[in-house]
């Protein structure tokens, strides 16, 4: 859990803050599968495949168009 | 307030920001992209660049190496639509977690900025420093536009350029916190906007141009990325509007529970 700390200066209550100890698992985990997802929309199966094919290309080459990813 | 209320509050914000970029992008965008894709198809435009293309398969896929690959068809009508909303959807409530975590790790360490204030903060830097500036440097382009055989290079560029916008913008936003400790607000806000206008400016006019335009109508063209800035607009609007307002609740709410146990131990 978090709460409190951060420095009041003019005896404002204090703001809350999250210690990146807590933080930290949390923007690991979900910064590798959000990574992940925009690089299956935005690049997969043009400069880098994995997996092989144009699948997955193909079904989200709008999306990847409209987002101003490069596409071919 | 923890790690685990924001991302919750980032995954729903960035589901709907998905949905609403999918409509913009579905009534706005796909004309353009029909259009761009019925010239293709005409032949009406010969690819950009200097590597012309012998065979091109029918109907819209693409085959980016030559021909060996089995080209896994997927209809217009469900590209535009289901496939579609899949990458908007994916790519909204990947943004909206890594938003709303960005927005924890601020929360209560930009000067004394509430904690909907500073969320909003980190959403219209998210917008400016992963999409806007990527867009005015390599803007979108629609189909027909762009040399199969360079799309390895153009993919490192482009996420290239964007890494560095988004490292240049989270140092100078740093840099402006800590520098507005001692010269005050307005001091440490422009001196920050400054750097990260040198950095991109800088690496803008460093990084290579992409120019395979070939003769593509410049009408289209301009449509096609007046709507894909709309589609990005949007989806970042409503990412930041949404989380800054559940944000907003959930600090009114911690806040009225804090100050009724504060009353009831005073009793």
């Amino acid at each position: 859990m978090s709460h409190s700390a951060a420095a009041p200066v003019t005896g404002a209550p204090a703001l809350p803050t999250i210690p990146f100890r807590e933080l930290a698992p949390w923007a690991l985990l979900f910064g590798l599968l959000g990574t992940l997802a925009i690089f299956f929309v935005s690049a997969d199966q043009g400069a880098v495949s994995i997996p092989a094919g144009t699948a997955i290309h193909e079904w989200v080459h709008d999306a990847r168009h409209l987002l101003g990813y490069p596409c071919h | 307030m923890n790690a685990r209320a924001f991302l919750v509050r980032g995954l729903l914000a960035g589901l709907l920001a998905g949905l609403a970029a999918f409509l913009v992008a579905n009534v706005v965008g796909e004309p353009h992209v029909e259009a761009a894709i019925a010239l293709e198809d005409s032949g009406a435009v010969a690819p950009g660049g200097s590597h012309s293309h012998g065979e091109e398969s029918a109907g819209h896929s693409h085959t980016h190496s030559s021909g060996e690959d089995e080209v896994f068809e997927v209809s217009r009508d469900n590209q535009r639509t289901w496939g579609l909303l899949t990458g908007s959807v994916a790519v909204g409530v990947a943004l909206g977690g890594l938003v709303a975590l960005v927005a924890a790790g601020t929360l209560g360490r930009i000067g004394r900025l509430l904690p909907s204030q500073s969320t909003a903060l980190v959403a219209l830097i998210g917008f400016v420093a992963a999409a806007l500036v990527p867009f005015l440097k390599y803007p979108a382009n629609p189909p027909a536009v762009g040399d199969a055989d360079t799309i390895g290079e153009r993919t490192a560029l482009y996420f290239g350029f964007l890494l560095l916008s988004v490292g240049a913008a989270v140092l100078a936003s740093y840099v402006a916190c800590r520098l507005r400790e001692r010269i005050g607000t307005y001091g440490g806000v422009v001196a920050g906007i400054a750097a990260y206008l040198l950095v991109v400016i800088v690496a803008a006019l460093v990084f290579a141009p992409v120019s395979e335009l070939g003769d593509f109508p410049a009408d289209t063209l301009w449509s096609f990325r007046l709507a894909s800035m709309l589609t990005l607009a949007t989806m970042w609007g409503v990412l930041g509007v949404l989380l800054t307002g559940l944000v907003s609740r959930l600090y009114a709410r911690e806040t009225a529970v804090a100050q009724r146990r504060e009353l009831a131990a005073s009793l």
